[in-house]
């Protein structure tokens, strides 16, 4: 079982590739988050607006996203969809399937941040004659967004780590797309995935820092 | 003038305004005392329409407040309220929460909204603290804040649900001093208070609540000092 050669150098030719690969990476987890953030958005107004059918959507949404697997819900957008004659790109496939994951889990982090903003606020800019929706926009989403903050930069790393989950799809210009053709040419399987690993940790380590310093910044209050 | 005619309110089987009467006038300074649950502050924000009511009718300046006809986001731009909590916005600082409504709701520019905030916080003695979040505040600072917020809108009528209740004593005497101030000014104001000194000095009329029911009002001399409701007796004797 030792009789494997390290071929880190020619591994390591590899690189610029595998980061062009990690920008893919970056670029659709980036994407999925600011969908996912909207979609989130929405799905927590349907629950408050107080509209059973709106109310039931955006339930059976968050049920879907957090209660099946990842893959299944990329899985489904790229063949499923396919089986109604609607064929996305491997790309959009990845993109739409962890944007419709993110939104479920975010939705259910702004239901329980909600929680922690007293009724006084909604009430005391209604007294100002805010309608409802000004109320939401301008007095208790900033705050949902505050108290979600954290939730949020949780979950884009697992948007990033989900990415990978493109290869159910065909997917082949992500971090790990990259790393899996060129291991089918050279079979340098740990290196390569050593470094794609190092890759990977090294993205979600700069997000969450950067995410850190940004909420410095961000939440003064 | 806000009429408030046979208004009846319940909340599930608890009735807690059972058919009040009240007529209040431009310029006009009512209190509102009474033990809590005599229904007084439930009156205040059913003037303003946050509370539906069961029966009656609420007129201000000849609007019927709950009549399905009329906006509330637009009467409410004229009343003015002050909560017990003072709800200041945690994530605006002191300037902005004063400004946010001005923008959004009248729609004022902002440097006109800017100068309309600075006016009011001036006014209510906060000048100085136009940069600073709420959180660094004290209670008296944030409830004259959110006068100031309700100021700035130019609200033709002021009301103050138990304005100084959450506050450490000796913060009372910051805030109704604001309030004097404004009555001085001649705003039409109606004022939920547990404060019998101030209700006595700054009235035109005080009114006394009693299980849903305004049992008493007169002006504070008379009602003060010849109470004629015998559970008015009993509240002041309990008060004093």
């Amino acid at each position: 079982m030792f009789n494997y050669n390290f071929r880190w150098a020619q591994a390591l030719n590899s690189l610029p590739r595998m980061l062009e690969g990690a920008l893919v990476t970056l670029e659709v987890a980036l994407l999925s988050m600011v969908i996912g953030i909207a979609i989130a958005i929405l799905l927590t107004l349907f629950r408050l607006s107080g509209s059973r059918i709106l109310g039931a959507i955006a339930a059976t949404w968050v049920e879907i996203a957090r209660n099946t697997p990842a893959l299944f819900q990329i899985y489904m957008v790229h063949f499923g969809l396919g089986g109604f004659g609607i064929h996305l790109s491997p790309y959009l496939s990845l993109l739409i399937g962890i944007a419709f994951n993110n939104a479920g889990y975010l939705s259910e982090n702004f239901r329980g941040a909600l929680k922690g903003i007293p009724d006084t606020q909604t009430r005391s800019a209604r007294s100002l004659g805010m309608t409802p929706l000004q109320a939401f926009r301008h007095v208790v989403m900033p705050q949902m967004l505050r108290i979600s903050f954290l939730p949020m930069t949780n979950q884009m790393v697992w948007a990033i780590l989900m990415t990978s989950l493109g290869t159910v799809v065909a997917m082949n210009t992500d971090l790990y797309g990259v790393t899996s053709d060129l291991n089918a040419r050279t079979f340098r399987t740990f290196e390569l995935f050593a470094i794609a690993a190092v890759i990977f940790y090294l993205i979600t380590k700069t997000v969450t820092l950067s995410a850190r310093l940004l909420a410095a910044r961000l939440f003064r209050y | 003038m806000i009429e408030i005619e046979n208004v009846r309110k319940s909340f599930g089987a608890l009735e807690v305004l059972k058919g009040i009467d009240l007529t209040v006038a431009k310029g006009e300074v009512l209190t509102v005392i009474g033990g809590s649950g005599s229904g007084k502050s439930t009156l205040l924000t059913c003037i303003n329409g946050l509370e539906p009511i069961d029966q009656g009718r609420i007129l201000v300046d000849g609007t019927e407040v709950h009549a399905k006809s009329t906006n509330l986001n637009q009467l409410r731009r004229r009343i003015g309220i002050v909560f017990q909590q003072y709800n200041a916005f945690p994530h605006l600082t002191v300037l902005e929460n004063v400004m946010l409504a001005q923008r959004k709701v009248l729609g004022r520019p902002k440097a006109e909204a800017e100068a309309e905030a600075v006016r009011q916080l001036n006014h209510v003695g906060l000048g100085d603290k136009l940069k600073v979040y709420p959180s660094r505040l004290s209670g008296g600072q944030q409830q004259r804040m959110a006068i100031a917020r309700a100021l700035a809108m130019s609200p033709d009528y002021m009301l103050f649900d138990e304005v100084t209740s959450a506050l450490d004593p000796q913060l009372v005497g910051e805030v109704l001093d604001t309030l004097r101030l404004l009555a001085s000014e001649g705003m039409t104001m109606i004022c939920v208070t547990h404060e019998m000194k101030f209700a006595r000095e700054v009235s035109d009329r005080v009114a006394f609540f009693h299980q849903g029911v305004m049992a008493e009002i007169a002006p504070p001399a008379q009602l003060f000092e010849a109470p004629q409701n015998a559970d008015l007796r009993k509240f002041l004797a309990a008060t004093h």
